[in-house]
């Protein structure tokens, strides 16, 4: 089981280290001296000559890219043309709202989809597989933005109950900070079920058909026995799977909710710096989320032989 | 053999798929005594799966009780509430299924697993439970049983899984014990450990088996009773020497024409070179740069030598792991051996390019997977002809000539050219997989278990006509199949291998007669010879009884 | 004849419509879907504006016909750069294996490291929002998807025994390739362009509607729905019409795609 885990952390190592080559790389394909473009508008020659010297663009590529990479290990991810701010503690507290929807949303949209998608397989072809089929099938179907423009239309204006613009932390603000945050975490929520329940129901069924389903059966173990007893676990694998990739395409794709619902978080962060050509933002979002979800990804699949042994054997 | 009354009594059991599909199961009647081992033998299709799971009251979703009773202890089980149902199964009656890499849950302790049937059928505490389930692993030949109360199935070979499999079932007591093909996915060696560790185990529990197989041989060694079945009919049952030697149905007189007999051994011409010499060949696996160690590879063939006559059918026997496929691979050219050499007509076919094509056009090989060896978009025409491409010097009309020629001679005539591979049974994959071996002429195939994947009397036809063309056209060949049975029908000469080296090697007269390694001698006495007797029927015997067995611990 | 199943049924139809509304649209809309009028501002639906118009008075019908067909073209134009790209890519290191396939998906994968939209979004701040700029985007960010499937589908069918026949035969490896391989690769890659075509959409609308999609005032279902954000008290029309469109024409490449797959992989369908 160590080497298993040494391995898989092992691997992940060349995917950050050409990631960060990529997004380097990517920065610098836009044309123009890269420290004029780091400063914006606001530069003065005395500042741009500076920065040259600091980022060392008058050495070789594979220099700078170190000088950027050392930076980078450090902490150090420049500073906002925009807001003057450190970008790296910027992308933090934005994460920090991001991370609260997200999670909660996919937590939620666990717990009920993996037991429904369960029960679905269980229940194949009946009346109720058919119909949590079609409210999955057409939950997923539904863009997040429409979705979260629906439920503000609903519940924000026609009902009056939810606010509709703005964010107040939590922290500040309990109860106010809640109520913000309802709606964009029922819009993931919603969507999500749809993709998980599929997902569970599917692994599921293909379980099912296993020889030992039918041993524990000739055991003469009840039905509800035999399904979270010995089919659960089994199945549950390639789910558990699947919710790492949902986090990690919410943690790009959250930020059409965050547009909806006018939530300052890192969605719209990088949204806001790509119009805005706050490169030092976009390049630390970038890496920022490709290296969340690398590590998401690292800590589900370290998880996956709770569910089959077999894994770790290799 | 006292006239007590019928522990299991099946009368008339009709199941179709859907109401008014197919008719599966046909009005099917059979009964199994107490302490009894009754067989079931029929080929796919023949409904005796589903007979047996029904007795359980596994009817799968699709397909309907239509008519019949099934009477277990006197109660009727088509009819019996489900919570009664679960309280007789794995108390009254266990199951062993056919594949021992999915019938235990992967993702639950051994233990624990075995441990289930006994917290639900009986009153013990965990201690007892533990003790109990200890002593059966030991019984069933499991060498370190509080290692493997702890361990996960994967752990485990296939023949030991079978063995965990018996331990969970037999742990209750069963009256009835049901065996859906319990040996068939295993090793010819194990299978024989494995089907006596069950008959000594229900024998001493006074469990009575009812055996399902394709293998007539097996069930006529085990079985005090067989049932024919063959598309959804009981075409005949009684006791198993009556069956074996007078046959009153056509489908059991098929049954046991297909089973593997002796020719008469050949005289062949002999040659001073032979066709196709293998000289010390080694073949490695594996080597990997790991993260931590370079990972050590595996050597699959440690020096192998032998030599193939001029129109000569040579067998290479073995279990899995023997290294025998690996061996046709590097033969064929398929694999690139560490060591030795391979000469075919005398010349060392590695060391010129002009050699390497002479052999690579006249050797051919036909393969196992009759599902896995055609393109699946090709049609059948495309898929024989498609060897000719590489022949210089034949022009189109000659080359639809040959492929005409050569559907003809394997029996697939009119129409079938036009055909793809999912139109094509099992049987008939495997002729247009022989029919593309043999379209060039070539003087030498390799064939492996070419006919392992097929039902037994789809065999004998495929066997025949393997023979036929062997004889017709005279190109050696290099058998390769652990089915000694077969090796005793086609060879001429027989190499038996094990751990990736030769045991023993001889004519096949030799071999089956005078046997001289261990490991030969094991084979051998899993594997029935047949005589035939005077009412078209056969007499089975059974060869050196005293090598291997059950009793020993398995290290299989 | 028997009849599809109901999933390719439904499914058809609403992708049938779609591509019919997008042709036909090419050709004639009911109103131009650019002309401004500001005696028609937002109108609720009625005769004349079957569903109403917008602030500018453009008829909201015919800007979503206008939508549909740049919707339908850039997922097309991207379905096929990414499976183009993607499949090259996935064949050559398939085929060549060793060290220059290793290296080639520590890449790829490094690639599929940036989730969702995200790589996407980069380019796009490179390359800029345009038409062909997302089609560029797009088609970069799924091509590694494609790279993996296909390199999985070559190395699975590499297995097979048709294909050690195929050496023994004496066939050259770019043969094999060629004549055996590569076609079995279609089936899977069908099914894979067809659901790729529904997130190819659902990106370049939640493109749109971030204001990173085609530039104003040529509409797409996203931009409409993002325009229609300030008005969606007094002309709840303009937030309902875009994303019903969305929605039916995602609904439909599901069902389409689950029929495929269901037909290629009967397994699923039944517990046998």
């Amino acid at each position: 089981m160590l080497r298993f885990a040494l391995t898989r952390i092992l691997m992940s190592v060349p995917t950050l280290l050409i990631v960060s080559v990529s997004v380097f790389a990517l920065i610098r394909l836009i044309p123009g001296d890269p420290a004029s473009l780091m400063l914006g508008d606001l530069a003065t020659p005395a500042s741009i000559a500076d920065l040259q010297a600091r980022l060392g663009l008058d050495q070789s590529l594979p220099v700078q890219f170190g000088i950027w990479f050392g930076n980078l290990l450090k902490g150090d991810l420049g500073q906002s043309i925009n807001s003057q701010q450190a970008v790296l503690p910027l992308i933090l507290q934005r994460f920090w709202i991001s991370a609260q929807i997200v999670l909660v949303a996919v937590a939620l949209a666990s717990f009920v989809a993996v037991p429904a998608g369960v029960l679905a397989a269980w229940k194949q072809d009946t009346s109720l597989d058919l119909s949590l089929v079609a409210v999955a099938t057409l939950l997923l179907s539904i863009p997040t933005f429409w979705l979260g423009l629906l439920l503000l239309l609903f519940f924000g204006l026609k009902l009056e109950w939810l606010p509709v613009v703005g964010y107040v932390s939590i922290a500040e603000n309990p109860v106010a900070g809640i109520l913000y945050l309802i709606m964009p975490i029922m819009t993931l929520f919603l969507h999500e079920i749809g993709v998980i329940l599929r997902m569970a129901r599917a692994s599921t069924l293909e379980v099912l058909r296993l020889d030992y389903i039918t041993h524990a059966r000739a055991k003469g173990l009840t039905e509800s026995a035999v399904l979270w007893n010995h089919a659960f676990k089994n199945a549950f694998g390639p789910t558990w799977t699947l919710i790492g990739l949902v986090l990690g395409n919410l943690l790009g794709g959250i930020a059409v909710v965050e547009t909806v619902f006018t939530i300052p978080g890192l969605g719209r962060l990088l949204v806001d710096s790509i119009f805005a050509r706050d490169y030092p933002v976009i390049q630390g979002c970038m890496l920022f989320v490709a290296f969340t979800y690398v590590l998401v990804n690292l800590v589900i699949d370290l998880c996956y032989p709770i569910f089959d042994p077999r894994v770790s054997a290799q | 053999m006292t006239s007590t009354k019928p522990l299991l009594e099946v009368d008339g059991l009709t199941l179709r798929i859907g109401a008014s599909g197919r008719t599966v199961v046909n009005d099917v009647s059979f009964s199994v005594s107490p302490g009894e081992i009754v067989g079931i033998v029929g080929e796919s299709g023949s409904g005796k799966t589903l007979a047996a799971r029904a007795v359980m009251g596994f009817i799968p979703p699709a397909v309907r009780l239509i008519s019949g009773s099934i009477r277990f202890d006197g109660e009727e089980v088509t009819t019996m509430a489900p919570k009664r149902l679960r309280a007789t199964r794995g108390a009254k009656v266990g199951m062993v299924f056919q594949e021992p890499m999915t019938s235990l849950n992967p993702s639950m302790l051994i233990g624990r697993q075995l441990e289930e049937g006994l917290a639900l059928h009986r009153k013990l505490d965990a201690a007892g439970r533990r003790e109990l389930i200890l002593d059966m692993l030991r019984r069933v030949g499991i060498r370190d049983p509080e290692g493997a109360f702890n361990a996960y199935p994967h752990q485990y070979s296939g023949g030991m899984r079978q063995r965990i499999m018996l331990a969970s079932v037999m742990l209750l007591k069963p009256a009835l014990l049901l065996a859906d093909e319990p040996t068939t996915a295993l090793d010819a060696v194990v299978q024989r450990d494995v089907m006596e560790l069950m008959v000594d185990l229900t024998k001493e529990n006074g469990t009575a088996v009812l055996l399902i197989s394709h293998d007539l041989g097996m069930v006529a060694r085990y079985c005090s009773r067989i049932v024919v079945m063959c598309q959804g009919d009981v075409v005949e049952q009684g006791r198993s020497e009556d069956i074996l030697a007078r046959p009153q149905h056509s489908y059991t007189r098929k049954l046991l024409a297909a089973m593997p007999h002796r020719e008469p051994a050949r005289e062949l011409p002999d040659t001073a070179t032979p066709l196709v010499s293998v000289d010390g060949l080694v073949v490695d696996y594996g080597g990997r740069q790991g993260f931590f160690r370079k990972e050590q590879g595996k050597r699959a063939l440690h020096g192998i030598s032998l030599s193939v006559k001029p129109g000569e059918v040579v067998s290479v026997v073995g279990g899995s792991g023997s290294g025998k496929t690996t061996l046709g691979h590097a033969i064929a050219g398929l694999l690139k051996p560490s060591g030795g050499e391979i000469r075919f007509n005398g010349k060392p076919i590695d060391k010129s390019d002009a050699a390497f094509w002479d052999y690579r056009l006249n050797c051919q090989m036909v393969f196992q997977d009759p599902y896995s060896s055609l393109d699946p978009r090709m049609t059948i025409g495309e898929l024989v002809g498609e060897p000719l491409r590489l022949v210089k010097g034949m022009g189109t009309a000659e080359k639809k000539a040959r492929l005409q020629e050569v559907l003809g001679e394997v029996g697939l005539g009119d129409g079938f050219a036009e055909r793809y591979p999912h139109e094509l049974s099992g049987g008939q994959r495997q002729r247009v997989a022989i029919a593309r071996a043999i379209i060039r002429r070539p003087s030498f195939v390799i064939a492996d278990e070419p006919v392992s994947a097929l039902d037994v009397t789809v065999r004998a036809q495929v066997l025949e006509l393997f023979a036929e063309l062997q004889k017709k056209h005279g190109f050696s060949c290099l058998f390769i199949s652990h089915d000694l049975g077969v090796v005793e029908q086609v060879s001429d000469r027989v190499v038996v291998m094990q751990d990736g080296r030769i045991v023993e090697e001889g004519t096949r007269d030799q071999i089956f007669d005078a046997p001289r390694h261990d490991y030969t001698r094991k084979l051998l006495s899993a594997v029935p010879g047949l005589e035939s007797t005077q009412d078209g029927g056969v007499r089975l015997f059974w060869r050196l009884a005293d090598a291997g067995g059950a009793t020993a611990i398995a290290n299989a | 004849m028997k009849l599809p199943a109901p999933n390719a049924l439904v499914g058809g139809t609403l992708i049938g419509t779609l591509g019919i509304v997008a042709a036909v649209s090419a050709l004639w809309t009911p109103y131009d879907p650019l002309r401004l009028s500001f005696r028609a501002k937002l109108a609720a639906p009625s005769a004349m504006h079957w569903l109403g118009t917008d602030e500018f008075g453009r008829d909201v019908l015919s800007r979503l016909m206008a939508g549909a067909a740049t919707s339908v073209w850039i997922s097309l134009l991207t379905v096929a750069l990414a499976v183009s790209l993607g499949t090259v890519i996935g064949l050559f290191s398939g085929y060549v294996r060793g060290w220059v396939d290793r290296t080639i998906m520590a890449f790829n994968d490094a690639l599929l490291a940036f989730p969702g939209i995200l790589l996407a979004l980069g380019l796009l701040a490179v390359v800029g929002a345009n038409k062909y700029g997302i089609i560029l985007a797009l088609g970069i960010a799924y091509a590694p998807s494609v790279a993996r499937i296909v390199r999985g589908t070559v190395l699975s069918l590499r297995e097979r025994e048709f294909i050690s026949a195929s050496r023994v035969m004496g066939n050259s490896e770019g043969f094999t390739m060629a004549r055996h391989i590569l076609p079995n690769c279609i089936a899977p890659l069908t099914v894979l362009a067809t659901s790729m075509f529904g997130w190819v959409l659902l990106a370049e609308s939640s493109l749109s509607f971030l204001g990173l999609g085609v530039p104003p005032p040529a509409p797409t279902w996203g931009n409409m729905l993002a325009g229609s954000r300030p008005y969606i008290g007094q002309a709840v029309w303009l937030g309902i019409f875009p994303g019903l469109c969305i929605s039916l024409t995602l609904l439909g490449i599901n069902l389409l795609g689950d029929a495929l797959r269901d037909k290629l992989d009967p397994r699923m369908r039944g517990a046998r």
